[in-house]
């Protein structure tokens, strides 16, 4: 077992006392799909002492292709990602602790989990839980790593409460309706990249050499050949209501999230966003068509897949039929809407 | 007009004179985008009136969320 981190405190930056640093952090990751699968397989060989993963959704065919810790098995029978993910991690490193929960994370549940944590990974598909996770962080003074990708792009951030600027000094508006993994495809390569950047600087995090966390924004496209980063520093926004001097944490108020309602009697959910949007169907309409049946009137978009239709209003408002599990509704909105 | 973006030389049409033209040129002006422009981010707000002239250096990152 000695030899086990031999490699990693050769490595100067960590060395014997940065192994025993890790050891003694515990990360929360929330996600477990493609950035999440990976950030914890890279944390938990790196030696973490705990890491808690949290997913509200089983694994498929369509994850094997770039979502590391799941087999063919996993996909037959539907398994939870929490569960299938703490099983191949624990085969991995059994002197990690691993806690899982198969869980739909919204405030509450953030409240709870953030709790005795060191650092949290951004391993999410959507800027609804992202921004929650922003102002958690910046509540309970926990730093947090952005990732996201899509295509051959991905992109990562690392945000210290009090010192860099959080995500919403950078985002002007929350992006909404973007191309997703599942509309626009994503190459594992890029997955690895994101997970590259984000284990990186939660390694640095948890050994604590603050000094050498990357202050960039960084972007990539590994099919164009592109690589880039901007130094944000200059976007930390005093009057930020999330890390401002008078912050209010606006994305922990209930008016600000995304409603769910199971319409009874339907198996149907309402999905309403926190803000009044207007969707561009047609534009939408054009992603979705090649992912399944469309069709559309001035009013909504009908979006057929399998045994669930999606109907999108003008007015952002989407209804998830063939279900009355909110957290698959949430899971199939996302996939499809971003 | 050629501006390099992102660290490599691109020749952009000539329709394009403002940073709102090239964020439509590359199709990433419905996205969150943040611009670098010669070093200096720009606000959203000045896309608009930021000329652009030969050889400039502009950096854009635009914010995803699939993972």
């Amino acid at each position: 077992m000695s030899e086990r981190y031999s490699r990693q405190e050769l490595f100067t930056p960590i060395g014997v006392d940065g192994q025993a640093k890790i050891r003694s952090k515990h990360v929360l990751i929330i996600g477990a799909g493609a950035l999440g699968t990976g950030s914890a397989e890279g944390l938990v060989r790196a030696g973490v002492g705990k890491l808690t993963l949290v997913d509200r959704d089983y694994v498929e065919w369509s994850n094997l292709q770039r979502q590391q810790l799941y087999s063919e098995a996993d996909a037959t029978n539907r398994i939870p990602k929490a569960v299938a993910a703490k099983k191949r991690l624990e085969d991995i490193n059994s002197d990690a602790e691993i806690e899982s929960h198969v869980m739909d994370v919204s405030v509450e549940e953030m409240e709870q989990l953030v709790n005795n944590v060191d650092l949290v990974v951004d391993a999410t598909d959507n800027f609804d839980i992202r921004m929650i996770i922003n102002d958690i962080s910046q509540k309970h003074n926990v730093p947090w790593v952005y990732g996201a990708c899509v295509g051959s792009y991905g992109i990562s951030y690392t945000i210290i409460p009090n010192k860099t600027p959080c995500l919403a000094c950078l985002l002007e508006s929350v992006p909404i309706g973007g191309l997703t993994c599942d509309t626009a495809g994503i190459i594992s390569p890029a997955v690895q990249m994101v997970v590259a950047y984000q284990v990186t600087e939660a390694l640095k995090i948890l050994v604590e050499d603050y000094e050498s966390l990357r202050s960039k924004l960084v972007s990539f496209d590994l099919w164009k050949n592109q690589q880039t980063g901007i130094n944000v520093d200059k976007m930390k926004k005093i009057n930020c209501l999330s890390c401002g001097d008078d912050r209010t944490y606006p994305n922990l108020a209930f008016s600000k999230r995304t409603k769910t309602a199971v319409l009874c009697g339907r198996d149907t959910v309402q999905i309403r966003t926190p803000n009044p949007i207007e969707r561009d169907l047609d534009k939408l309409a054009s992603i979705l068509s090649q992912q399944g049946k469309v069709s559309q009137n001035p009013y909504l978009l009908s979006f057929t897949k399998g045994r669930h239709r999606l109907v999108m209003f003008k007015d952002g408002r989407v209804l998830i039929h063939g279900t009355k599990d909110i957290a698959e509704a949430k899971t199939l909105y996302h996939r499809y809407l971003g | 007009m050629e501006l390099v973006i992102n660290g490599d030389k691109v020749e952009v049409p000539s329709t394009v004179e403002t940073v709102t033209n090239l964020l439509q040129n590359f199709e990433v002006d419905q996205k969150v985008v943040i611009v670098e422009l010669n070093g200096t981010i720009l606000e959203k707000k000045s896309h608009q009136e930021s000329r652009l002239s030969d050889g400039d250096r502009i950096e854009l990152v635009h914010f995803v969320g699939g993972g």
